[in-house]
């Protein structure tokens, strides 16, 4: 089975996020594999040792995805690819980072591809459906259970709480949602491995692809924080008291109750 | 330049959500005048179609299909590229629902197009709107500008006013009919694990519950208290991760992000990555013994205290309020 997990690094969830001039600053902080893309990578070597095969991850971004590249070898995948676009485009989009990853897919013959239903940075889940149709496979988002059986795959898939089961075939793209599975922590001999494991770096010309193709479609013209929110009160006095008292502010003074 | 915007509504259980009443105030705003198309897709949703012109929609297109009574996105993508085909729109507005998260990027892939994720904002009108959504799950936002093409966002529940219902507004209601084929994709079965048809994302009141909840049992009263309320209920990680409670319900960075107008924490002591899920919401309740506690930080009204003692009084409190309240 030959198998890819999309991968992307995104800031610690621990991470305060600073805005200065317009753009987030990244100085000091830690980054890690986006948590959604953790399960994919996860559950992309727990189908492999189920299955047998080979996983590769792939990332896109700059230089500094390496690293993150080599944790999810050191958990286990097999061989690294990181699309590098740092030269090439100031600006992408959901547009652009479909269409690549799409193109360096399209003659993989990959039979199962795994992304996270969603980066906590940016947030909009669009890059593995798109890259999906991109190819003209399958796609089922947000899973939390797959099960494989030849080419016919069976995927619980999360809808806002409800469990959907959902019959379909291999070649096939999901997203990974969260309770899919636990994801390992890599081992010091992983981690050790992971240092001799493929890493193959590419650029866009690799791809026969121009800056003009992967035009984003959309632009981020500013990044703010979120007005900051004016201290609240704590309220006083015996238990019952505040818990009357705070009854009728939520419905007298704030009216949402 | 006035735009013609097609605007996806979406039912649940029949009727339809707010979410496409708030869609049908965004195409407006964006439209310049043009004109605003709604479209429902379904077995049997042509009854729908006079609410959504009441909204503000100039016209319905209806497709029909017995094979589209669930949603797969196979069958809905055939019947929405049928309509988009016929329409030509300008635009394209979805929820930003479970089912507008998977089919808009696979509709925005199929047309070549951008499409803008997630909006809670929408800042001007025509073609000078600029877009107003939440990055790192709400810590920070940006502001987004479509380039070209097609402009296609999906906006998320409960953020933009819907426009007032006017009962006297009617419009043309016609069907497109598709032939689905080819469902690659067929759900074998649905399990409803949701509360009470309340779901989290478009939850006007969320009672949420942390570690200091302490057990499943402990949910007990929360779930009363937000169905008093009308509301649903939501946890921290450490809630699910105790295995309190599901964790569908998780609130967080990773988890769902929401904005209803009451977030009321119980137990939770505001982890930065709880917070980034909840600290839009409009207005804030923190029930926490540590008075310490993050959570108090973005809280509009706080109770320090043992949430033992005051959840049994504040659903007391709440159940007097709601028996003077007319229904």
């Amino acid at each position: 089975m030959n198998i890819y997990a999309l991968v992307k690094r995104t800031f610690d969830t621990e991470e305060k996020i600073v805005v200065k001039n317009g753009a987030i600053q990244e100085d000091g902080a830690e980054f890690i594999i986006n948590p959604y893309d953790e399960y994919a990578v996860e559950e992309a070597i727990q189908v492999r040792d189920e299955h047998g095969g080979e996983v590769t991850v792939l990332s896109l971004g700059g230089e500094d995805a390496e690293k993150q590249l080599r944790t999810a070898l050191a958990m286990g995948a097999d061989k690294a690819v990181l699309i590098n676009t740092e030269d090439d485009l100031d600006e992408m989009d959901e547009f652009s980072a479909a269409k690549i990853i799409a193109e360096y897919l399209k003659d993989k013959d990959a039979d199962l591809i795994i992304a996270g239903n969603v980066a906590i940075d940016g947030g909009s889940g669009q890059v593995g459906p798109r890259v999906a149709e991109l190819l003209g496979i399958n796609c089922v988002t947000t899973i939390t259970e797959l099960k494989l059986d030849g080419t016919d795959a069976t995927l619980v898939r999360d809808v806002e709480g409800d469990s959907e089961t959902i019959k379909t075939a291999l070649p096939l793209l999901v997203t990974a949602q969260q309770g899919l599975n636990e994801p390992r922590y890599p081992s010091l001999p992983g981690i050790m491995k992971a240092k001799k494991k493929p890493l193959e770096e590419l650029e866009l010309d690799d791809l026969d692809l121009d800056e003009d193709d992967v035009e984003p479609k959309t632009e981020t013209v500013d990044i703010f924080m979120p007005p900051a929110k004016a201290a609240g009160r704590i309220l006083e006095g015996d238990i019952a008291d505040q818990v009357s008292e705070l009854v009728g502010l939520l419905n007298k003074e704030a009216k949402v109750i | 330049m006035s735009k013609n915007v097609l605007v996806l509504g979406e039912a649940r259980e029949g009727e339809l959500r707010n979410v496409s009443f708030e869609a049908i105030a965004a195409a407006k705003q964006i439209a310049g005048g043009g004109t605003i198309t709604g479209l429902l897709i379904g077995d049997s949703v042509e009854n729908l179609a006079q609410e959504m012109v009441q909204y503000g929609a100039d016209r319905v297109i209806t497709v029909e299909h017995a094979d589209l009574k669930q949603y797969t996105s196979d069958g809905y993508s055939q019947a929405f590229m049928a309509v988009y085909e016929q329409e030509s729109p300008d635009a394209v507005v979805m929820g930003h629902t479970a089912l507008g998260k998977d089919l808009s990027p696979k509709i925005a892939s199929k047309l070549g197009s951008g499409l803008i994720s997630d909006v809670t904002a929408i800042e001007g009108e025509g073609d000078d709107a600029e877009f107003i959504r939440p990055i790192y799950s709400g810590k920070a936002f940006e502001k987004v500008k479509n380039k070209e093409g097609l402009l296609f966002f999906t906006i998320r529940p409960n953020n933009i006013e819907p426009l007032e219902k006017d009962g006297s507004r009617s419009g043309d209601v016609s069907s497109v009919s598709v032939e689905i084929t080819n469902l690659r994709s067929i759900i074998a079965d649905v399990v409803r694990k949701a509360s009470e048809g309340v779901d989290l994302s478009e939850a006007k009141v969320i009672v949420a519950g942390g570690r200091g909840v302490k057990s499943e049992d402990g949910f007990k009263p929360l779930e009363e208290l937000a169905e008093l309320l009308g509301g649903a209920v939501g946890a921290s990680r450490g809630a699910c991760d105790a295995d309190y409670c599901d964790y569908s319900l998780q609130i967080g960075q990773t988890g769902k992000v929401v904005t209803p107008d009451l977030y009321i924490a119980i137990g939770i002591s505001g982890a930065i990555q709880h917070m980034a899920g909840m600290s839009n919401s409009k207005i804030i309740v923190a029930i926490n013994k540590d008075p310490e506690a993050n959570i108090f930080k973005v809280a509009d009204y706080g109770i320090v205290g043992d949430l033992f003692e005051v959840m049994p009084i504040l659903i007391e409190e709440v159940k007097k309020l709601k028996s003077t309240q007319t229904v």
